[in-house]
């Protein structure tokens, strides 16, 4: 329950950025959460060496990348909708479009269906074009929500 | 060029290559086993690989990491030749919340190769490969010439 509250402090502050804080993978990839000053949220995955997959291209990981889809799927559900439970991933799927540059990452989404249990929702990662993705997912998240 | 020795050649480069991808080494992945078109991964239990610190649950992104190496390593083994290969697609499904403390191995096998694609399924588990704690199947693209492309 403490997570929750924690989240729930931050949701008060409006402080969207706090809620990659408390997620040690998180802190382990440099995932961080932000509010632009357009007022979209999207989370970032900032450029680091440990973060490349193959050297040859050279191409940041696609498991990297997926981390990155996964978790701003997570940020957004607790962000928008009030839940009982940290939101578990039941399903992901990545489909990648463009190898990632070694540069930093960027991500955001939508939900797409928000069910009793289950929250469907979809986001996107670009890198220095919003309009050339590098990669899509769809996430089916498992939550337990106040209706 | 018999197929065996092909496997051997593809097993020699995918242990060399492996070596070098920098977010393996960083999450301490490793290569327990390469056959043709099968690889063999584990990943180490790592506190740094947390999603949720109050239950301790492993996020799912640290599989996605070692799914993604895994499937990939099996659609290397599964070539004709040797080739780039590029992940086209990849969707995982979470059974079971993995273990903490406990590494977590992912087996994953090319079921079928085309010209272009390569077809992989793997599988996440701690000890016993009934007993799954996710699944994956995943596409990857073989070679980098695109025609017409620079």
């Amino acid at each position: 329950m403490k997570r929750l509250e924690i989240i729930r402090e931050i949701k008060e502050a409006d402080d969207f950025g706090r809620l990659a804080e408390y997620v040690p993978y998180a802190q382990f990839l440099g995932i961080g959460s932000e509010r632009l000053s357009s007022g979209e949220l999207v989370a970032k995955m900032a450029y680091k060496p440990h973060l490349v997959g193959s050297p040859a291209v050279p191409a940041l990981h696609g498991g990297g990348i997926g981390s990155l889809l996964e978790s701003t799927a997570v940020f957004l559900v607790l962000w928008q909708l009030e839940v009982l439970s940290i939101p578990k991933t039941i399903t992901i799927s990545i489909d990648y479009l463009r190898p990632g540059k070694l540069d930093d990452v960027f991500a955001t989404g939508k939900i797409t269906k928000r069910g009793r249990r289950v929250v469907n929702v979809h986001v996107e990662a670009w890198q220095e074009d919003r309009g050339r993705l590098i990669a899509t997912a769809n996430v089916h998240c498992l939550v337990n929500s106040v209706p | 060029m018999k197929r065996a020795e092909r496997v051997q050649e593809l097993l020699e480069l995918n242990l060399a290559f492996s070596k070098l991808v920098a977010l393996n080494n960083a999450m301490g992945l490793e290569i327990d086993d390469l056959g043709d078109g099968e690889a063999t991964m584990r990943m180490p239990w790592d506190d740094r690989f947390i999603g949720d610190p109050s239950t301790g649950a492993l996020h799912g992104g640290a599989i996605t990491v070692l799914m993604d190496s895994a499937c990939g390593a099996a659609a290397f083994m599964g070539l004709e030749r040797v080739d780039a290969i590029a992940t086209l697609d990849l969707r995982i499904d979470y059974m079971k919340p993995a273990t903490r403390g406990q590494p977590v191995t992912c087996r994953a096998r090319c079921y079928k190769r085309t010209r272009n694609v390569a077809f992989v399924r793997g599988y996440a588990y701690h000890a016993d490969p009934e007993d799954l704690i996710a699944a994956a199947t995943a596409t990857f693209m073989i070679g980098t010439h695109i025609p017409g492309r620079k």
